[in-house]
């Protein structure tokens, strides 16, 4: 069963030559088929697959290995992969056959992985549940009749159904922290710049990170490691390299201080979600860890202020989407204004549409100083607040979101409940801070929770080390959800 | 704090997105109900603070002026919705 | 009747020569085939980012230096968001709040004299592609090879009072551009480009009246006639007792007038915000105390050197400078002519621009090079050939016959200096010409210039007529 095994157990027994990549992705594959219903995937390169296996066994065979040699991985359908469908789990690009990879693409090919499929998530990644997406909800394969987050959902899906054994996310507002909490996964949003944004498709742009999805911390930092790094195609991409994050996984936590925000832990936070928190918290203490209170005074303001700063960007990095040179061109476009409008009424679901109007509206004449001005303020008071935090500690801890997985069609309708699902994430890149989401245990339906650790700019090594160590005297990370 | 039907019209306008007109009540309701969300900002005191573009301090990077992209029309337009001689085709434009 | 006063301000949309694009490395090459310089960025293509080209910056900094502009520290990139089909991203990267340039003027001269005129800022930002009307079925072609060339946007205050003070600031700031080296100012190919912000206000008014915007008036010539009509239109609509609408008007040359353009006539709201994909463009002292030093000698200097060093008038000193290449040729030719510059002034902006203009031929292309022209003026000047024969030499230099000295060898040119000769041909015209000799002899001076010309006629031209002048006048009155 060798989908039991975390990533680097098989990357390991893929250089042993204890199994093939060409039976591992074949066995990855007949898991995709075999469990379809959960809607994971967008599409699966079966072809592309093997082709690119039989090439990585050619390689162990010789003893040539880079990192990931061998080893299957999904991408999320918002990262551009050549000669394969990117949607971004929109009608607008059903069929957009991206003409090149994104960086992080390139890297995780070079670093010899095995790409079987692109993931299914909310359109271009607006959402918390995965329900925005043009091709379905994705089921929670803890509980089918629940969503599995979002808007990372696939990718989340994927991994915990063990239908691969990790998966590239992004997360704008908690887009890879929450679905990792809803389905009991390691996920982290590295520090903004640590990983190309190129050929990632920008829902907002000065929010966005790639990261992984993955069974383990260690599996987190393998993949961080391989998807990282100074881009010269990415203005926004900082030089730094990687070794903080091998130096990280070594770490004591003796001495460590875990900061505990007073706001991330109010009564409005589901009891088992809270419990599961404070235990975890517990295990760290043992472990050697200090916890600290320290303030986050301002976090209240961190949802209204996403919900302008990430429209806003939005509302611009979509125009591109207008039916001239790529995606959906409506047939209904007699002139030019009646091409724009129906192609864009047309290709966008009503929460994309949603947001772009409400950040068109933030940007207008008369509404920016109240709006966009204010928020960008707002947003610099909570990246004070972190900084000031991060005197009394060195990873502030608390609930990855403020409940358990809820059931699909719960929020779909009141899209607001839906926005404050990320409370307790989108400070985190309003920051530009890394912040890693672990299993906590489940709650009394059965549902993981997720502890959300948030370091200091470029502080992932901490932050997986930490949870590493966590991870060596926990098991909550090895669970599987019943029937994968 | 609400938004109108007629700033629902003006913003799909300049979005160039076609709200039907019995689209135009839901989409009112529904950023009605994200501006009384967002409308909270205004508890956050942010007298004398420099608003925050990006999350980083850094300066803009500048590459060398070298060309570095070789013709990749017939790859770039594969996907394009009209195409001719070349040349993205649209509505007549009048100017 | 009211006297009227123009107020007129110019944004001139400068092509930056670089070689690749301002966001993208896909080639700025002017007249390749539709599309095969549009790379994914320059499209917009879904995930792709801009990456800033140094050399984009370091030009303007190099404007902003040579205009006393401040270059500032730190300027921003903004988005100007904005629906239309030569326009891929549906907004263009432009700089908003903070232009790379604050300030700075330019110095015009004026029938009424010197004048500043000053400049509210110079930003950069990327141009949009064409769209081109040509019949596709009835639909509009895009090219977006154009897209994504670097452009810097140079607004100047409303301080020009006419349309010819509005053609000589655009002279000065086209000559300005290329002699930094940072456009080449090819107006039939798009690289300056000139709007206007025109209104007019009764003499002696101080609030400005209701402007309207006069786009894509791209040749010295259009400019003036554009100017002159749209302030025409204005007095006839306020003097018919209406009022001018705010509005943007283009200019149709074929037909001489201006007309609104509805299409632009709504109302724009372009959402600027800063780009959140382009940190701040920071520009340090020590790379402008580099460009400093690199800056070449700007056109002002060099129009003041040709008169200290030059001993030329301020109207040949004009002339020479109002291009570049004009001033270039000059100085060369001067080089080439035992650094005789006056008498080479004449020759440049005489004999040579007459020819060039009579043949629309840019002075760089010139038949007759610099070194040619110094060689023609050594000849005068060393008393080989006369004036008069120049100009012979010169129309066969411009038929490309040959270098100077091998025309006035093949067609026996050269100038008779031999005293013996003219004496002898003096003596003949002396002669044959009794009535107007006794007019001489009777004090009247005027006619001793028909003598000449009489000598001259008989020597083909070749006399020296300086020599000529004093033995007619020795033989007639010594």
């Amino acid at each position: 069963m060798p989908h039991r095994h975390n990533l680097t157990t098989l990357r390991d027994m893929l250089r042993r030559r204890e199994i093939s990549s060409t039976e591992l992705t074949h066995h990855f594959l007949e898991r995709i088929d075999r469990h379809s219903d959960l809607n994971a995937f967008i599409t699966v390169d079966e072809e592309g697959a093997l082709a690119a296996a039989q090439q990585a066994d050619k390689h162990l065979a010789r003893d040539e290995h880079a990192p990931l040699t061998g080893v299957p991985l999904a991408h999320k359908d918002i990262f551009c992969t050549q000669g394969l469908l990117t949607s971004c789990g929109s009608k607008m690009l059903r069929n957009f056959i991206s003409p090149y990879d994104a960086t992080v693409v390139e890297r995780l090919a070079k670093a010899g992985s095995v790409l079987v499929g692109k993931t299914n998530m909310d359109e271009f990644a607006m959402g918390s549940s995965n329900e925005t997406s043009h091709f379905g909800p994705v089921h929670n394969p803890w509980d089918l009749q629940r969503v599995p987050g979002g808007s990372s959902g696939g990718s989340a899906a994927a991994v915990a159904s063990r239908l691969v054994p990790g998966a590239t996310g992004t997360d704008t507002g908690g887009s890879i922290r929450q679905p990792a909490a809803f389905c009991g996964l390691t996920g982290l949003k590295p520090s903004y710049g640590r990983v190309s944004r190129y050929g990632m498709i920008a829902f907002a742009s000065s929010l966005d990170q790639g990261g992984p999805l993955a069974l383990s911390a260690e599996d987190a930092a393998l993949l961080l490691q391989c998807m990282a790094g100074f881009d010269s195609r990415d203005s926004t991409s900082i030089a730094r390299d990687t070794a903080d994050i091998d130096e990280g996984l070594k770490i004591n936590l003796h001495g460590l201080r875990l900061g505990l925000p007073a706001e991330f832990f109010d009564e409005s936070i589901d009891n088992a979600v809270l419990t599961r928190v404070r235990e975890a918290l517990g295990i760290f203490e043992r472990l050697g860890a200090t916890l600290v209170d320290v303030a986050l005074p301002n976090s209240a303001a961190g949802i209204p202020c996403y919900y302008v700063i990430a429209p806003a960007e939005a509302s611009s990095n979509l125009s591109r989407f207008d039916g001239v040179r790529f995606g959906h061109r409506s047939d209904q476009a007699s002139d030019l204004l009646t091409l724009y409008e129906n192609s864009r009424a047309e290709g966008f679901g009503e929460e994309v549409k949603r947001r772009i109007l409400i950040g068109t509206y933030a940007l207008s004449a008369g509404y920016y100083d109240a709006y966009y001005l204010k928020a960008q303020k707002i947003r610099r008071v909570i990246a004070q607040d972190f900084s000031k935090a991060f005197e009394q500690c060195d990873i502030i801890v608390g609930p990855t979101a403020p409940t358990t997985a809820f059931s699909l069609g719960e929020k779909t309708q009141d899209p607001v409940a839906m926005y404050l699902n990320d409370i307790f994430t989108n400070t985190v890149n309003l920051a530009g801070l890394p912040g890693l989401s672990i299993p906590a245990g489940l709650d009394e339906a059965g549902l993981p929770v997720g502890l959300q650790l948030i370091g200091q700019f470029m502080d992932e090594g901490r932050l997986l080390g930490a949870a590493h160590r966590f991870q060596q005297a926990t098991d909550w990370h090895q669970l599987v959800p019943k029937g994968f | 704090m609400s938004i109108s039907e007629k700033d629902v019209v003006r913003v799909a306008h300049l979005a160039r997105i076609r709200v039907a007109p019995d689209e135009l009540g839901r989409y009112q309701a529904g950023l009605s109900d994200i501006l009384a969300l967002v409308a909270q900002m205004q508890d956050c005191d942010t007298d004398g603070v420099e608003p925050m573009a990006h999350p980083q301090d850094i300066a803009l990077r500048l590459r060398e002026d070298t060309v570095t992209e070789a013709d990749q029309r017939s790859s770039l337009q594969q996907g394009a919705p009209q195409v001719e001689n070349g040349l993205y085709l649209v509505p007549r434009v009048i100017e | 009747m009211v006297a009227w006063e123009t107020v007129i301000g110019l944004e001139v949309h400068a092509q930056l020569m670089t070689r690749s694009k301002i966001f993208s490395g896909a080639s700025t090459a002017y007249g390749a085939e539709a599309n095969t310089q549009a790379c994914a960025v320059d499209i917009g293509l879904p995930g792709v980012l801009p990456v800033m080209n140094r050399q984009a910056a370091l030009m303007a900094a190099r404007f902003g230096l040579a205009v006393g502009g401040s270059v500032n520290p730190v300027s921003v990139f903004a988005r100007k968001n904005y629906f239309y089909p030569d326009l891929p991203k549906g907004y263009q990267i432009s700089q908003y709040e903070i232009p790379v340039v604050s300030g700075g003027s330019l110095e015009i001269h004026t029938a009424a004299g010197d004048k500043t005129i000053r400049l509210t800022r110079a930003h950069l930002e990327e141009d949009a592609g064409k769209s081109l009307h040509e019949d596709f079925h009835g639909m509009t072609g895009i090219d977006l090879n154009r897209a994504g060339t670097p452009l810097l946007e140079i607004v100047s205050e409303p301080d020009l009072r006419s349309p010819a003070e509005a053609v000589t600031y655009l002279r000065k700031l086209h000559s300005l551009v290329r002699t930094l080296e940072i456009c080449d100012g090819n107006m039939q190919e798009g690289s300056f480009r000139c709007d206007a912000n025109i209104s007019i206000r009764p003499q002696g008014e101080t609030t400005l009246g209701t402007r309207t915007e006069l786009k894509n008036i791209n040749s010295f010539r259009f400019v003036e006639r554009a100017l002159h009509h749209e302030i025409a239109r204005q007095i006839t609509v306020l003097e018919d007792g209406g009022e001018v609408v705010q509005e943007t008007r283009l200019y149709d040359p074929d037909r001489d007038l201006t007309r609104s353009m509805r299409s632009k006539e709504e109302a724009h709201d372009y959402r600027y915000f800063p780009d959140p994909d382009l940190p701040p463009l920071v520009i340090d002292a020590h790379d402008l105390e580099v460009l400093r030093n690199e800056l070449p000698e700007l056109p002002d200097a060099r129009l003041a050197r040709f008169i200290a060093d030059y001993r030329l008038s301020m109207d040949d000193a004009l002339q020479l400078n109002s291009q570049k290449e004009i001033a270039d040729y000059y100085e060369e030719t001067v080089s080439c002519a035992n650094d005789e510059t006056r008498l080479t002034a004449n020759w440049v902006t005489g004999e040579l621009m007459s020819w060039l203009n009579r043949s629309d031929i840019a002075i760089t292309d010139s038949p007759v090079t610099p070194a040619m022209l110094g060689q023609l003026v050594c000849r005068i000047q060393d008393q080989t050939i006369s004036g008069k024969i120049a100009k012979e030499v010169f129309e066969a230099m411009w038929a490309s016959e040959g270098d100077v000295d091998s025309i006035i060898t093949a067609r026996g040119l050269t100038q008779i200096t031999d005293t013996g000769a003219i004496e002898q041909t003096v003596s003949e015209v002396i002669a044959r010409f009794p009535d107007q000799v006794a007019q001489v002899r009777a004090g009247e001076d005027k006619v001793i210039g028909f003598l000449v010309g009489q000598v001259m006629k008989a020597t083909s031209g070749k006399a020296n007529p300086q020599a000529v002048n004093e033995i007619l006048k020795r033989q007639l009155l010594g």
